[in-house]
C-alpha cells in the first residue's frame, strides 16, 4: 500500500497488473491495453482526501476484475443513481466511500476478519465518535417513523436484508462459480480457449476454467453477528456432501447479537490435495518452465511450486473440492420503496428465508398439531351444530303439523 | 303471557356490536398473518391486526370500567346449580319444543350456562390473547427484558387460543338463533329490548 494510490486527486496515477504493486514508470502494453507513464511530480502535488475513485479503483475490481468478487461494489458505484445507492447518488446525498468508512489515524473502520463491521448497532450521533460504520450509526435502531411493526424487526433483521432487495443492480455481473478443475483445455490445434456468454462475460478460460456469472441476484440469507472464522492455508478438511466452507458465519437464532444478514455466496471447486487434506495453493503467474500454471498448464507442478513457497507439505496428488465463501451484501441500499414487502419473506412457501430454519418466523411456520386440531375441532363443532339445527328444524316441522291434523 | 322488558344498556349494546366487530376482524387478519387465508394482504393484515388488538383492549378497559361502576359484573358470577338443566334443554328440550327453563330479568340477564361461559371468555380467553398479543408485538424488546428470544410458544398460544375464540364465536352464532324467532336475541341486542314470558 503506498500513499498515492489512496490520496491521489488527479486519477492519473495507476499500477501496473504484474509490477508487484509499482505504478506505471514508463509507458507499457498489458495485452492490447496501453498504461501511460505516471507523471508522479504532478500527482504528488495533488494530494488530497481519498474518494471514491481511489477506493473503488480497486474495491470496485477486487477479484480479478469489474465487479467480481463482492456483487455489491463494482464500477456501477463511481456514477451511482438513487435507485443504485441511495447514499452514494451522484445527484443526492454523493456520499464517498469515507462518509461511512470513517478513518482516525489511517485506521479504517470496516469488516476486517474477526471484528464485526457493524460494531454494537449503537446510534453514533450527535456524539459521533467517528466509527459511523453501521446503518444504526445514523439511522438509529429504530428508523421507521410510520409503521412501528417494522422498527419491531432490528433484534433480528439487518437493515441490509430488506433494504438491499438485490445485489449487482448497476449493470455489472458479478461471478457466482468458478470451477478450477476444468481448466487447462485447448483447442485441437493447441489453443487456448476463451468462451464469452452473450453478455460478454467469460464463461470458459483455459487459464481458470468454468465461470457462471449473474445481475440483479438475489442474496442468499443467514443469521451473523458480525464475525466470521476463516479458513487458513495448511489447515486439515474434509469432503463432504456439503462444499467446503472458506469462511464459516458466526451467529445463530439464539446469539442476541447475531441477526439474518444477506449474502453472496460464492462457489466454486479449487485444487486439493486428497492425502495431506488441505487446499492446495498452485503457482499461477510465471514464465514456462517454472511451473506456473498459467504458463505450464501442469497442476501437479504448480502446486509443487506452490506449496513449496507456502512451506506447506504436498503429497503429489491433485483433486479439487467445491468450496463456498460468504460475502456480506452491505452496499447498493436501494431506495425506501424498493426495499421488500412483509410477504416475501413472511409466507407459507417460496419465501426469500425457506431455508433459514429452526426458529418461528410468523406466516411461515406453525405447530401442525395446532392447526390440524383447531381446524377438526370447528369442523366438528359446525357439523353438531348443523345436526342440532337440523333436528330442531325436523321437530318443529312435526310438531306443527301434529298441531293441525 | 309476553312482556318486552329492557335488558342490555346503549354502552352494553356498543361494547357488544364493537367486540364482536373487533373480534371478527382479529380473527380474519390474525388467521392470514399466520398465513391461513389471503384476504388484505400480509402487510396490511399485520398492521390492521395490531391497531385492533389495541382497539380491542381499550374498549375492554371501558367495559371493565363500566362492569365495576354499575355492578353489571354479578351477572357474570356463575351459578352451577341449575347448570345441568340448561345443558339438557339445548341438548334435548330445544327438540320437543320445551320452554327454555331460565327466565330473563333485568335482574338475572344470563343463564347459568351463559355465565360460565361469558366469564371464561373474560377472564381466561381474552386476558391469554392480550397478554401473548403484546407480547408477540414487543418481540423486539424481549432481549432487553431478559426473556427467552424464541418466539414459537407465544405464537403457537396465540394462535390456540385464537381457534378456540373461533369455534366461541361460531357456537355463540349459532346459540342467537334459538330465540323466539331465528333473529330474536339478535334484534334484542340491537334495541335493547327482549321479548320473555311473564314471570310467574
Amino acid at each position: 500500500m503506498d500513499c498515492l494510490v489512496c490520496h491521489d486527486t488527479t486519477g492519473s496515477y495507476r499500477k501496473f497488473p504484474t509490477a508487484c504493486g509499482d505504478p506505471v514508470y514508463k509507458e507499457r502494453k498489458f495485452g492490447k491495453k496501453v498504461f501511460p507513464a505516471v507523471d508522479l511530480r504532478k500527482v504528488a502535488r495533488k494530494v488530497g482526501k481519498t474518494s471514491r475513485t481511489t477506493c473503488g479503483r480497486c474495491h470496485f475490481y477486487g477479484g480479478g476484475g469489474d465487479g467480481v468478487k463482492h456483487g455489491d461494489l463494482d464500477s456501477s458505484l463511481f456514477k451511482a443513481g438513487k435507485e443504485l445507492d441511495v447514499h452514494m447518488d451522484v445527484k443526492g446525498l454523493n456520499y464517498s466511500c469515507s462518509t461511512c468508512h470513517v478513518a482516525r489515524t489511517h485506521q479504517i473502520s470496516g469488516r476486517y476478519y474477526s471484528r464485526p463491521a457493524a460494531g454494537k448497532h449503537q446510534f453514533a450521533l450527535p456524539a459521533d465518535d467517528g466509527w459511523r460504520l453501521a446503518c444504526e450509526s445514523c439511522h438509529s435502531r429504530a428508523p421507521h417513523k410510520n409503521i412501528e411493526i417494522l422498527n419491531h424487526h432490528t433484534a433480528k433483521v439487518a437493515c441490509q436484508t430488506c433494504h438491499i432487495p438485490r445485489y449487482a443492480r448497476g449493470g455489472v455481473f458479478t461471478k457466482m462459480w468458478w470451477d478450477w478443475s476444468t481448466a487447462g483445455k485447448f483447442t485441437a490445434a493447441g489453443k487456448p480457449i476463451v468462451k464469452k456468454d452473450k453478455a460478454g462475460n467469460v464463461i470458459y478460460h483455459s487459464k481458470k476454467g468454468d465461470m457462471r456469472w449473474a445481475e440483479n441476484v438475489v442474496p442468499e440469507y443467514f443469521w451473523y453477528n458480525g464475525r466470521m472464522s476463516y479458513l487458513h492455508e495448511g489447515d486439515k478438511v474434509k469432503p463432504s456432501a456439503r462444499p467446503l466452507e472458506l469462511n464459516s458465519l458466526q451467529g445463530d437464532y439464539a446469539d442476541k447479537n447475531a441477526r439474518i444478514f444477506p449474502f453472496k455466496v460464492m462457489r466454486g471447486k479449487q485444487p486439493y490435495d486428497p492425502v495431506e487434506q488441505s487446499l492446495l495453493i498452485p503457482y499461477l503467474f510465471g514464465k514456462k518452465g517454472t511451473g506456473a500454471y498459467w504458463a505450464d498448464y501442469d497442476w501437479v507442478k504448480a502446486c509443487r511450486v506452490g506449496m513449496e513457497e507456502a512451506g506447506l507439505p504436498f503429497s503429489g496428488k491433485v483433486d479439487f473440492i467445491e468450496t463456498a465463501m460468504y460475502w456480506p451484501i452491505t452496499h447498493m441500499i436501494a431506495p425506501k420503496e424498493k426495499a421488500l414487502s412483509c410477504a416475501v419473506c413472511h409466507r407459507r412457501n417460496n419465501g426469500r428465508l425457506e431455508n433459514l430454519r429452526g426458529f418461528y418466523l410468523p406466516g411461515r411456520d406453525r405447530w401442525s398439531f395446532i392447526d390440524r386440531s383447531g381446524w377438526v375441532l370447528l369442523g366438528l363443532t359446525v357439523l353438531a351444530l348443523l345436526l342440532h339445527a337440523g333436528l330442531r328444524f325436523v321437530n318443529s316441522k312435526r310438531r306443527q303439523d301434529g298441531g293441525k291434523s | 303471557m309476553k312482556v318486552k322488558i329492557h335488558l342490555y344498556t346503549r354502552f352494553e349494546r356498543f361494547w357488544h356490536w364493537f367486540q364482536a366487530f373487533l373480534i371478527i376482524f382479529l380473527l380474519l387478519s390474525g388467521f392470514e398473518v399466520h398465513g391461513s387465508l389471503k384476504l388484505f394482504g400480509y402487510a396490511r393484515a399485520c398492521y390492521w391486526h395490531n391497531l385492533a388488538g389495541w382497539t380491542l383492549l381499550i374498549l375492554t378497559a371501558f367495559a371493565i370500567f363500566w362492569h365495576l361502576t354499575t355492578g353489571q359484573w354479578r351477572h357474570y358470577q356463575p351459578t352451577f346449580g341449575n347448570l345441568e338443566k340448561i345443558v339438557h334443554y339445548y341438548l334435548y328440550g330445544i327438540l320437543k319444543g320445551e320452554p327454555h327453563p331460565f327466565h330473563k330479568s333485568p335482574e338475572r340477564k344470563l343463564n347459568p350456562l351463559q355465565a360460565l361461559s361469558y366469564l371464561f371468555l373474560k377472564v381466561v380467553l381474552l386476558p391469554l390473547q392480550f397478554v401473548s398479543g403484546i407480547l408477540y408485538y414487543y418481540y423486539n424488546d424481549w432481549i432487553n427484558w431478559g426473556l427467552t428470544t424464541r418466539l414459537d410458544g407465544v405464537a403457537m398460544l396465540h394462535t390456540a387460543v385464537a381457534f378456540v375464540l373461533l369455534i366461541f364465536l361460531v357456537v355463540h352464532i349459532y346459540l342467537t338463533t334459538t330465540g323466539g324467532s331465528l333473529l330474536a336475541y339478535t334484534l334484542a341486542m340491537i334495541t335493547g329490548w327482549e321479548e320473555v314470558e311473564e314471570n310467574v
